[in-house]
């Protein structure tokens, strides 16, 4: 099992966890599982079926989008990374 | 009897002719040539442009090659015209025919209106006291205290994160801060906003910090920027700038913020908050990724609300702003390595640091292969470890 990080603005859809165990060989794998737990998640992340774009994915520190997007291979002990920008600053 | 003097010393020394400061400065002007016999701690406070140091110590060693022609009329001072004499005694116990000493002080040189060299220094006696901790660090010492005095910051948003950012750039010494918000204090900001105080609510927050920070350090150029960052006036409030934090509660206001760095060619240290969670980076322009590189589409409202909706743990932004600050003086000093390319993100709760990396898009549409303001063309897919430049 390999473990997805779930960003703040999304914890809520999650049960307010940090991290979820999920099960994949790669990225669309371990996403399907993680929708699959927590289908408000879904919802909340993308548009007609694909990943949001407002959404970035890593595997470790890498940004799947430099990588093979979706098909990126994702093992036992990777992490993988949800991350929407944050707007939050001053006010 | 004999008036032979039984003696082993060799010939007999004329007495060493000696001049005021007057006749000194008239036979500079006839082409003496000068010698400063004072140590070179005393030279480098200060000296005569067209004098040549040779310590008293080294006349007998060094001014042979100096002034190899002994007949060359030369004035010899030091700083009073005790050493210059004994100089002089010494240069006529060698052979040199033609040295005057200068008896007076270099100061009434001065006053006569001799030319004087002294070397600007590069701080003031206070701001040596005041910033001697950082002056001990080698990576800064007087040069790079002196690069942060001549630094100029602008930060945008004199708010949560910009409130740490401020007091620690004005108490490290950086010479200017610049400060964009339009906004007045409220009570709801005091709990993390500490540039502002109680009996301030109601001020607007330019003048609330600019008193803040001038009474912690007095010497801080404060300049105020009371309005909104907007596509409009942010080319012109940037434009005096070294580098730019930004502290902004809006996506509309970082892409602005984000295409005219890009255009300008200004450094921007971005740092976002949200409860419990911060991120920090530093976008270099052309050199690293840009906002846009790393989040191409603003999300939703619902995943982006701000501190006002959302919340904010007080001690969140003073941590993130520190460690925008901390950017900023590796950026102003060109030491160390920036985040330039990484995006460190900060979990309060847990108290742990992550980081990923940000790749410059080749395709961005701000400084990608197509942007209307590149120069440098973006490597596909390359990974960024820049140093802080």
């Amino acid at each position: 099992m390999s473990s997805v990080r779930i960003p703040p603005v999304l914890r809520d859809a999650v049960g307010g966890s940090r991290s979820v165990a999920v099960s994949g060989a790669t990225v669309a794998e371990v996403l399907g599982d993680l929708f699959r737990q927590f289908p408000a998640l879904r919802e909340r992340v993308s548009e007609g079926g694909e990943l949001s774009r407002f959404v970035n994915v890593y595997v470790n520190d890498r940004d799947v989008r430099y990588r093979e997007g979706l098909e990126t291979p994702v093992g036992d002990s990777d992490t993988v990374i949800l991350l929407p920008a944050m707007a939050g600053g001053s006010s | 009897m004999t008036d032979q003097i039984p003696t082993n010393q060799t010939a007999p020394q004329p007495p060493v002719r000696e001049v005021t400061v007057a006749d000194a400065l008239r036979l500079a002007q006839q082409g003496y040539r000068i010698i400063d016999v004072r140590e070179e701690l005393e030279w480098n406070d200060g000296h005569i442009p067209s004098a040549t140091l040779v310590p008293l110590g080294d006349v007998l060693d060094r001014i042979e090659s100096v002034v190899p022609d002994k007949a060359t009329p030369l004035l010899i001072h030091c700083a009073a015209g005790a050493r210059s004499a004994r100089a002089v005694a010494r240069m006529q116990s060698i052979g040199y025919t033609n040295a005057v000493s200068m008896r007076g002080s270099t100061l009434d040189w001065r006053r006569l209106g001799g030319e004087w060299e002294a070397p600007q220094p590069l701080l003031t006696p206070d701001q040596q006291r005041r910033y001697s901790r950082q002056l001990l660090i080698p990576e800064i010492g007087q040069k790079g205290q002196r690069k942060l005095l001549d630094g100029k910051v602008l930060l945008i948003g004199a708010g949560g994160l910009g409130s740490p950012s401020a007091l620690y750039l004005a108490a490290g010494g950086v010479g200017t801060i610049g400060l964009v918000d339009d906004d007045t204090v409220d009570e709801s900001n005091l709990q993390r906003q500490v540039l502002h105080t109680a009996d301030r609510i109601g001020m607007p927050k330019t003048q609330s910090a600019r008193m803040t920070l001038n009474a912690l350090n007095p010497e801080t150029r404060i300049i105020e920027h009371r309005e909104r960052l907007t596509a409009e006036n942010v080319e012109r409030l940037i434009a005096d700038y070294d580098v730019i934090v930004d502290g902004t509660d809006n996506f509309d206001t970082r892409y602005v913020l984000n295409d005219a760095a890009l255009r300008l060619r200004k450094p921007v240290v971005h740092g976002s908050i949200y409860r419990w969670d911060g991120q920090i980076t530093t976008f270099a322009p052309f050199a690293g990724p840009c906002y846009r590189c790393m989040y191409p589409t603003q999300p939703p409202d619902e995943l982006a609300p701000s501190c006002a909706v959302a919340g904010v743990l007080g001690v969140l932004p003073g941590i993130v702003g520190l460690l925008q600050a901390n950017e900023v003086f590796k950026l102003l000093l060109g030491v160390g390595d920036s985040l330039a390319g990484r995006l460190l993100m900060f979990d309060a709760m847990s108290t742990s640091f992550e980081e990923v990396k940000v790749w410059r898009d080749p395709h961005c549409p701000a400084c990608g292969e197509d942007s209307p303001f590149a120069t440098a063309p973006a490597q596909a897919g390359a990974p960024v470890e820049m140093a802080a430049r």
